[in-house]
């Protein structure tokens, strides 16, 4: 049988003291780092750039080419800023990745300021995982202490400090500029770009922001070379990554495989769908991406392919919903959530999200009409280009997708008067007495 | 409330650490708000003050940052903050139906505390355990794959004094005080203790193991 799964990131968590120096060191970790700070920084930004490894944050922007991009020999201080606000709903594999293996994460951050020269980093970790909070303060203190950060790092030099920085609230702050801003302590709203963080980041210093993921797939690199990385994937999606299902699937949960890999063999895996249903859609990368259905089982979950076949790889979110699920409930609910998050800078956003979730609600109660749909679709139109930052193109696209997929559900919903479905078929404690 | 002199040496010293972490003294802005708000339950009018004094804003300023993140409150909590995610996916699982039914159960509504003052209810955004669905958090802890009847359990187990322990997260389930006091950096010694991979984290690494996939053939 053909391997389908390929555990490197998550191979030791089910080890009970996986989170601990001691673990980590056990099974072969920090021995990239003192490879790492024996080579010129510019080598390893060059290894990065051949192993392919793409931002594991959403965007998919190539690693190594932004690292790149730090100016050198400018006389400022270049700051290195780990994304750990992972807030986009159907995302949830950074957060297991901090619990159980935070020294990954500690000694790819190592590497990756050094290869940009920067003594100073920051973790800017969303607020409301506590024991994840903890446990990275205890890894940072644990190298501290083993003298992987700090001062003249393994006689090397090379110095450097590490902020655990804790949100507070707010999904925006995912958006590499509202973060320098929420880390500066204002409001998190995202920077008009250019200038990117390359050039004017932190305190307007060169600076590079890296997503859990992607900071903890360096060491792999370093250590096993970037050819042994590129083996995986395919073309132009290089590598391995996390792949996490939820919703209605038999088990759910982190599954890491090579990119490229399809939803019909991560199901077959996972037990399908759950006993006696049947997949309705789902999202490939979060609510921000468009929905899939039942006709894209066979989309090779790579940047290139999800993009051909008209939506986004983003964050390898897989939310799964059967036939039970109403998806203007769903649509709704993602949209409330963007209306809730939009920082309120721009009017598109502001303004667009929170119309859309009037015309959504007057839609889901079978009291809208056909055009409310225009209408929805019209408002997109308005954000989908026109927004301050990401967030607002977001919000649109489970609205567009949802209209092109199931128009004919939307109409129902208005010939019935009332939403078909009935909420109590997609819990999963359908039996349980209220 | 009135922060006592008392309380204002402790919370000056802690403050002083908290900015010599920065570069940038506005850059504590969002730790000193976890740290009064460790101290009281919440971001007082006194509390908002000092943050400011600390760091040479006006209070309007420090305002406009609290007002801006979910995570800050401007009224006390309980000793238990109990989230409910009712974003898509967990609602449709049945966090509207936990929610709904613990509204109930505890006579408030959304973002309301028990007249005992333990608990304070909210409905929460995804907060990326979406693999552990329907997710409740307490005090920031994550309480996995719940149902109505759980969730009525787990808040009269907190009502009444009992352990509870999270599905992942530390043995004890400390106070939203302490809870607070973290989320400013300052750990409470309970990083190492607790269950933190559960099934879901597991399941591919399980697989792949059964398979014999993993790096050594799954001889581990």
């Amino acid at each position: 049988m053909t391997t389908v799964l390929l555990p490197e990131l998550t191979a030791r968590w089910d080890e009970p003291d996986s989170f601990t120096l001691a673990a980590y060191r056990r099974n072969g970790g920090y021995r990239a780092l003192p490879a790492a700070v024996r080579m010129k920084p510019e080598d390893i930004i060059a290894l990065m750039k051949d192993s392919g490894l793409r931002g594991r944050g959403g965007a998919g922007f190539p690693t190594g080419v932004k690292w790149g991009f730090i100016p050198q020999g400018d006389g400022k201080p270049h700051y290195l800023v780990v994304n750990a606000d992972e807030s986009e709903p159907g995302a949830c594999k950074d957060i297991p990745t901090m619990l159980a293996s935070p020294h990954t994460l500690i000694e790819g951050l190592v590497i990756a300021a050094y290869a940009i020269r920067a003594d100073k980093a920051f973790i800017y970790l969303r607020g409301e995982v506590l024991h994840v909070i903890r446990r990275v303060q205890h890894a940072v203190a644990e190298a501290y202490q083993a003298g992987y950060l700090g001062t003249n790092i393994l006689g090397s030099g090379f110095d450097l400090d590490v902020v655990v920085h804790c949100g507070a609230g707010a999904y925006i702050c995912g958006e590499e500029t509202a973060l320098l801003d929420s880390l500066e302590g204002f409001r998190g709203q995202p920077r008009l770009k250019p200038p990117f963080p390359a050039i004017a980041g932190l305190y307007a210093c060169p600076t590079v922001v890296n997503n859990v993921e992607t900071i903890a797939s360096v060491p792999f690199i370093v250590g096993s070379g970037a050819g042994a990385f590129a083996a995986f994937g395919t073309e132009k999606s290089k590598g391995f990554g996390i792949f996490s299902l939820s919703g209605h699937v038999t088990t759910p949960g982190q599954y890491e495989a090579p990119l490229g890999t399809t939803l019909r063999e991560l199901l077959a895996e996972a037990g399908g769908v759950r006993a006696g249903h049947a997949l309705k859609f789902w999202t490939p990368g979060g609510s921000s991406t468009p929905i899939f259905t039942s006709e894209h089982l066979d989309v090779p979950l790579d940047y290139e392919s999800v993009a051909a076949a008209g939506s986004m790889l983003g964050t390898r979110s897989l939310q799964i919903f059967d036939e039970t699920t109403c998806v203007i409930r769903v649509v709704l609910r993602w949209t409330e959530f963007y209306q809730h998050e939009s920082c309120g800078k721009c009017t598109p956003c502001r303004e667009g999200t929170y119309w859309m979730v009037q015309v959504l609600d007057k839609l889901e109660r079978g009291a809208g009409s056909e055009a409310d749909l225009e209408k929805l679709l019209d408002i997109c139109d308005n954000i989908v280009g026109r927004a301050f930052c990401a967030l607002g193109d977001a919000a649109a696209m489970p609205v567009i997708s949802s209209i092109k997929q199931f128009r004919d559900e939307y109409i129902e919903h208005q010939t019935r008067g009332g939403c078909p479905f009935d909420p109590a078929e997609s819990t999963l404690f359908v039996r349980e007495p209220a | 409330m009135a922060l006592s002199d008392e309380q204002r040496a402790r919370l000056e010293t802690d403050a002083a650490e908290i900015i010599a972490r920065y570069p940038r003294s506005r850059s504590a802005l969002l730790p000193l708000l976890h740290l009064v708000q460790a101290e009281e339950g919440y971001v007082s009018a006194d509390g908002l003050a000092f943050c400011a004094a600390q760091l040479g804003l006006a209070e309007a300023e420090v305002t406009a940052v609290v007002s801006f993140y979910t995570m800050f409150k401007r009224r006390p909590v309980g000793d238990y903050h109990v989230g409910v995610c009712t974003n898509a996916l967990c609602a449709v699982m049945g966090g509207d139906a936990i929610f709904a039914g613990l509204q109930q159960h505890l006579g408030i509504g959304n973002d309301e505390t028990t007249p005992d003052g333990k608990l304070t209810i909210e409905h929460l955004e995804c907060n990326a355990a979406c693999d552990y669905a329907p997710v409740m958090m307490v005090n920031w802890e994550f309480f996995d794959d719940m149902t109505p009847q759980r969730a009525r359990d787990l808040v009269d187990g907190l009502r009444a004094g009992a352990d509870v322990t999270p599905s992942r997260g530390a043995p004890r389930l400390c106070t939203w005080r302490q809870a607070s006091r973290i989320l400013a950096g300052f750990p409470d010694g309970q990083a190492a203790g607790g269950h933190t991979a559960g099934h879901a984290t597991l399941a591919g690494l399980r697989i792949a193991r059964e398979q014999g996939w993993t790096p050594d053939g799954g001889q581990s």
